[in-house]
């Protein structure tokens, strides 16, 4: 029977890896509020925090339409064939709408900016880092963390929900289309139930969630450019090209497992 | 030197790993100088500069700045002092989603208050003062490497630092750019004051523009002082170390490379047209070498050649470049005189040959290799080739060598 070292050790494993997930969490939770604090230092960046909101909200549109309006389109078609198995398809308006703004709006507009602006914020930001230009800010005294990370931050609390709400309305319309023009809900049933189940509390509980993810998938993707020097595996553009997929995979999941843990306080 | 130094490192180790980088740094930089640190690549040139900044901190040892060891400064403090710093990136580190006139202001937007008008003339300054003209709106991208290195010069000077860190910064330059990069750096080092510290290779470039120099081998500074003091020294490692730096540029018989001597050349002109200094080119012609080398071979005709420039290097000074230019022609470039030293030195040369019995009468049996000498002054606008043709031109005997079967 081999010994067991250090090195090999099954248990030895769990823990370093372990070790290493909690360190990892810990520089990225203070890499974030160092961020969030930045954010309103004087004087605060608003030219830039102006770029990144038109960089990830307002060139998202065209994705978030889209995406927006096939999902409310399946959901209208799917809704409906189940629906009329109870004979209940007259509920197709609050089915659409309630899954659209409590789950899929949130959930899927951060999974399309991830793929849309946070992948070009860990390149972005990983390629300063390798070609030495957050060092430059250092010796330039300027705080690479305020300068990079807060108005994206800031950009994407504002955007998130934004997005989220265009996403939503966008949804609903789309169920529309399919539930009552092609298919046979009315259009004033459709509409009443969509008015009649939809909370404040939902809709408020959408936006939380919205904005918990804007956090979260803005700071992953900065921190994985931001840290992409550290990586032990792959330097120079590899490290870069790393330190993007691992962003975005990163991001995705964390995106699911908040969802799952915020809708369990939030219903 | 009796004032203490502005900064001083204590006995500075560092290590990646298993990688020992510095191991009991002591080096002394003094306020208004240049101080180039030398080595070769990979011991720890940069690392050295970057603890001097602050972005890698010591394992142990410490940095002392006039006379305060860094460790000990508040939070303040160290900021305060951070901003008397500039810093010039190996690879140049412009921000490449940046144009170039926002890469240069955005030291003086970040860090100072000063009105957008005041920034765009400060910006203006510099960039004319570095013959950047008309790129404003061009991303680092676009440009040569030499304008990436002068932007980066630019940017760094911008904030009129108190000392300004270099991180090599004439590698991968041509020889024109690269000297017009050291000169800027004399020139605006003699007009700020500030103090330099310089990483480099070039040896022996950057004797000329420091005022003292540190070498560095093996994580340790081995050496310290000015440049004189180093070029004199008579420790066997420090010559070696110069010489082996230097080395491979070295060809044949202790003459520089050809290629080596075009660059020298164009580098004389490069300082003739900014500083108006004359140099001369004289042109050693062998007219019959190859039948020198049938008659006696190859061996004899190579010691006949080392010989020669051995005496012609006793006769030379370090900003001198004696290069073999073809089979049978050595150009000497003499920087800084003008023709009629030349014609000096030429004679004091002859003499030297003659008392050396390199130039004997003639034998009966003997074979007569016959060199010719002409003088040419650098001018600008020619090719190094031009200027070897009309030295030819204007040549006349020299020394005939004879040499016994």
């Amino acid at each position: 029977m081999p010994a067991y070292t250090l090195e090999n050790n099954p248990l030895a494993l769990i823990g370093r890896f372990t070790i290493f997930l909690v360190q990892e969490l810990g520089r990225a939770g203070i890499f974030f509020f160092r961020g969030f604090l930045l954010i309103f230092s004087l004087p605060v960046q608003l030219g830039k925090i102006v770029q990144q909101v038109y960089f990830i909200g307002m060139k998202s549109m065209l994705v978030i339409c889209l995406t927006g309006a096939f999902t409310g389109m399946v959901l209208g078609l799917q809704g409906y064939y189940t629906l009329t198995k109870f004979g209940a398809e007259g509920f197709l308006g609050s089915a659409v709408a309630l899954s659209l703004i409590r789950e899929l709006g949130p959930v899927l507009t951060a999974i399309m900016i991830v793929a849309r602006a946070g992948s070009a914020m860990a390149a972005e930001i990983g390629i300063m880092r390798i070609s030495e230009q957050i060092d430059a800010l250092e010796t330039m005294d300027i705080n690479p963390i305020r300068f990079l990370f807060s108005p994206r931050l800031a950009a994407a609390l504002i955007s998130f929900p934004l997005l989220t709400a265009v996403f939503d309305v966008i949804g609903i319309f789309g169920g529309f289309l399919s539930g009552s023009l092609l298919l046979n809900v009315s259009q004033g049933i459709y509409f009443s139930r969509v008015e009649s189940s939809v909370l404040m509390q939902d809709i408020n509980g959408g936006f939380i969630k919205a904005i918990v993810f804007g956090a979260v998938v803005v700071t992953i993707c900065c921190y994985q450019g931001y840290m992409t020097h550290t990586r032990k595996e792959g330097f120079g553009a590899k490290g870069v090209s790393q330190a993007t997929t691992s962003a975005v995979v990163i991001s995705c999941v964390l995106v699911l497992i908040v969802d799952y843990v915020l809708t369990s306080f939030l219903l | 030197m009796t004032e203490p130094p502005l900064i001083e490192l204590v006995d500075v180790h560092k290590r990646f790993g298993d990688n020992v980088v510095l191991d009991g740094v002591n080096l002394h930089i003094y306020a208004g100088e240049v101080t180039s640190i030398i080595g070769k690549s990979g011991v720890g040139k940069s690392v050295l500069l970057k603890h001097i900044i602050g972005l890698m901190t010591p394992d142990s040892g410490s940095i002392l700045f006039s006379g305060r060891p860094l460790s000990s400064m508040k939070k303040t403090e160290r900021r305060e002092l951070k901003r008397k710093f500039s810093y010039m990136f190996q690879g140049s580190a412009l921000f490449d989603s940046m144009t170039v006139y926002e890469n240069v202001a955005l030291p003086l937007k970040e860090r100072t208050r000063l009105r957008d008008k005041e920034i765009t003339r400060k910006v203006q300054d510099k960039m004319e003062a570095l013959d950047l003209h008309g790129i404003d709106e061009n991303y680092p991208s676009q440009l040569s490497g030499g304008m990436k290195k002068r932007v980066a010069l630019a940017r760094a000077l911008v904030t009129e630092p108190e000392i300004v860190l270099f991180d090599e910064p004439t590698t991968g330059l041509d020889p024109i750019r690269k000297n017009s990069v050291h000169g800027m750096i004399a020139e605006y080092q003699k007009r700020f004051g500030f103090t330099g510290v310089i990483v480099s290779h070039e040896i022996p470039d950057i004797f000329y523009i420091s005022q003292r120099v540190a070498m560095i081998d093996e994580g340790r500074i081995f050496v310290e002082g000015t440049p004189e003091e180093i070029q004199s020294s008579e420790d066997q490692v420090v010559q070696g170390f110069i010489h082996g730096l230097a080395e491979p540029k070295v060809e044949l018989a202790g003459m520089a490379s050809r290629r080596e001597g075009k660059r020298r050349f164009k580098e004389e002109l490069a300082r003739g047209e900014r500083f108006d200094i004359p140099f001369t080119i004289l042109v050693f012609t062998f007219e019959n070498l190859e039948e020198l080398v049938e008659r006696f071979g190859h061996e004899a005709g190579q010691n006949l050649l080392t010989r020669f420039v051995e005496l012609i290097h006793g006769r030379l000074r370090i900003t001198d470049t004696c290069f073999r230019f073809s089979a049978d022609r050595i150009v000497l470039i003499l920087a800084g005189t003008e023709p009629g030293a030349a014609e000096t030195l030429l004679t004091d040369l002859a003499d030297e040959v003659r008392q050396a019995g390199l130039a004997d009468k003639p034998r009966k049996d003997g074979f007569c290799l016959s060199v010719q000498a002409g003088i040419v002054e650098g001018k600008k606008g020619e090719s190094l080739d031009q200027c070897v043709a009309e030295a030819e031109a204007r040549h006349r005997r020299f020394a005939e060598f004879f040499l016994c079967q």
